[in-house]
């Protein structure tokens, strides 16, 4: 009953945060109920008892990826990006989302997906969910699992090497601190004391 | 007594739930905000003397209701919203940073069976909760619609993002320790005596995670969103009154936040340090203070607070390309040197760990 009212509030939510995200014209607004919608999802699954989830769902996508999401908007001036061409474009994202429509019918009607082959296990009440993954994804799905730390490794590198200039050309050169020397500098090497006659 | 019961239980079940967790709330969040409160004064105290000063002495018997006076000045003062701000994100900003900072207070042990909600993964929870703090700070700097705000946002957003790398991985490191994610877990595993706190094999790790704690909670010497000599004060530089309140509410809130979790993981949190002490905690009425609970926690979380004022009366504040120096190329090494021996030592069974 309680869970049930939790539920329904919850994909209340998270259909008018996700209407929000398209709808908006603010890009800003936008961005902030595209973090809503998340954080309701991670509730739907905190209910759907898969905590370790909902958790690393806010983590990653909520307290990082959205962050800098929102750094790179509210850095760019985008409150001039009006509607223009809304009606060019129109006939193309209508079909895409009937084609998007279509599929998502076609799959979710196959029996692979019926709701009674995905009825959750009954699970003990010390049922431990962080447990239970980090034994598949070390074992069972041990390979699968270092290939993609691999290929985000690679990404890492590569975005990297996308903005890594030479920086010692000529007039281009940055200017860097080397900051070993400057934490190694002492006074003798800044401060010069003279003497003088008082004039 | 019966009748209360009576009436209790007259009460559909959703509703007493709703109450019973609305109480809890209450529970924490009352002494918690008393706690900010006397952390504030004993903030001005504690630097007062630092530097030869005073302190507030005027408000009460030695400034001790200094406190109570500020929050009803802040309290009565107007709210002013900038013509040109966002209003509503303006107003929304304030309470975006507040609530993780309470929230997170629900999977803290206080002792042994005193924590709100035991689950089994607090140690991930709490990561995430005080990864969305930044959400409160990044909105009030843009929807102050002011410069210096927005610089300040820029700042913090990138440095509570670098910041949280180090201490996640410093966290790896306890839970390799304890092999839990339940913070009460992490602590039952400290139990033995004081050598068996997690602050002798994870030396690094907890130094790390502190420096990394106190930057997340831009405080100095890492509180270039604040600069009052540069960015006048940052992302809260047009609010004003009880919304200007709540952000320092927030701020103190985490600070007891990261100490309580410094404590609780590397330093036995609501163990004491007589344990295993028989002779002692033995005693009659002594025994109650030396054996566990939450007075011990109570005291590191004080030693913890006290560092903070410490560093704040110390340390000169860092320069922005200094502390992403200092937490990429300085901590997060560092971590990952100490994890991989720690793997290491955790494959080979050596105990304790390195």
């Amino acid at each position: 009953m309680f869970e049930q009212i939790l539920f329904y509030w919850f994909t209340a939510v998270l259909l008018f945060a996700a209407v929000g995200v398209v709808t908006l014209r603010n890009p800003v607004y936008a961005a902030l109920s595209l973090i809503l919608a998340f954080f309701t999802m991670t509730a739907l699954w905190l209910l759907m008892e898969a905590e370790f989830l909902a958790i690393v769902l806010i983590l990653v996508y909520v307290g990082a990826v959205m962050v800098l999401f929102l750094f790179v908007i509210m850095m760019l001036d985008l409150k001039s990006v009006g509607r223009e061409g809304f009606i060019r474009y129109l006939p193309i994202g209508l079909g895409v989302a009937v084609m998007v429509a279509l599929e998502m019918i076609m799959v979710l009607q196959r029996s692979n997906f019926a709701s009674e082959r995905y009825t959750p296990p009954a699970a003990a009440a010390d049922f431990n969910n962080p447990e239970a993954l980090g034994e598949l994804l070390y074992t069972h799905y041990l390979y699968p699992f270092e290939i993609a730390a691999v290929i985000l490794l690679v990404a890492v590198i590569a975005a990297i090497l996308l903005t890594l200039r030479k920086r010692d050309a000529g007039d281009q050169a940055a200017k860097t601190q080397d900051i070993e020397r400057q934490v190694r500098v002492k006074s003798e090497d800044r401060v010069r004391l003279v003497k003088m006659k008082s004039e | 007594m019966e009748f209360f019961s009576s009436i209790w239980y007259a009460f559909p079940e959703a509703l007493r739930t709703v109450i019973v967790i609305l109480l809890q709330i209450v529970a924490v969040v009352i002494p918690l905000i008393l706690v900010v409160a006397y952390t504030t004064y004993a903030e001005r105290k504690v630097i007062g003397f630092m530097q030869g000063r005073l302190g507030p002495n005027r408000v009460g018997p030695r400034g001790l209701l200094q406190p109570f006076a500020d929050t009803f000045k802040l309290l009565l003062k107007e709210v002013i919203i900038p013509t040109s701000s966002d209003r509503y994100l303006f107003l929304l900003a304030p309470i975006l940073a507040l609530a993780p900072a309470f929230a997170a207070w629900v999977v803290i042990p206080f002792s042994e069976n005193m924590v709100l909600a035991d689950i089994n993964a607090g140690l991930l929870f709490v990561l995430a909760l005080s990864s969305l703090g930044v959400y409160g700070i990044i909105i009030a700097g843009w929807a102050s619609n002011s410069k210096y705000s927005m610089l300040s946002a820029m700042r913090i957003g990138a440095q509570m993002i670098s910041y949280e790398i180090a201490m996640g991985f410093a966290l790896g490191g306890v839970l390799m320790a304890a092999n839990s994610l339940n913070l009460n877990d992490i602590v039952r595993a400290q139990s033995g005596s004081v050598f068996s706190w997690f602050v002798w094999p994870l030396f690094g790790l907890f130094i790390v995670y502190f420096i990394s704690g106190v930057a997340e909670t831009n405080r100095a010497p890492f509180d270039v969103a604040e600069g009052e000599s540069e960015i006048v004060a940052g992302f809260h530089v047009e609010y004003s009154g009880i919304a200007f309140a709540l952000f320092f509410l927030a701020e103190y809130a985490n600070m007891i936040m990261i100490s309580a979790l410094t404590s609780i993981m590397f330093l036995g949190g609501w163990l004491s340090p007589f344990q295993g002490l028989d002779f002692l905690t033995s005693l009659p009425v002594l025994g109650v203070i030396f054996g566990n609970g939450i007075h011990w926690l109570g005291l590191k979380v004080a030693f913890f607070l006290l560092l903070y004022l410490w560093f704040r009366a110390t340390f000169p504040r860092y320069r922005y390309d200094q502390i992403m120096r200092l937490g990429w190329k300085v901590l997060i090494p560092v971590t990952f040197v100490w994890i991989f021996f720690e793997i290491i030592a955790v494959a080979f069974g050596w105990q304790p760990w390195l």
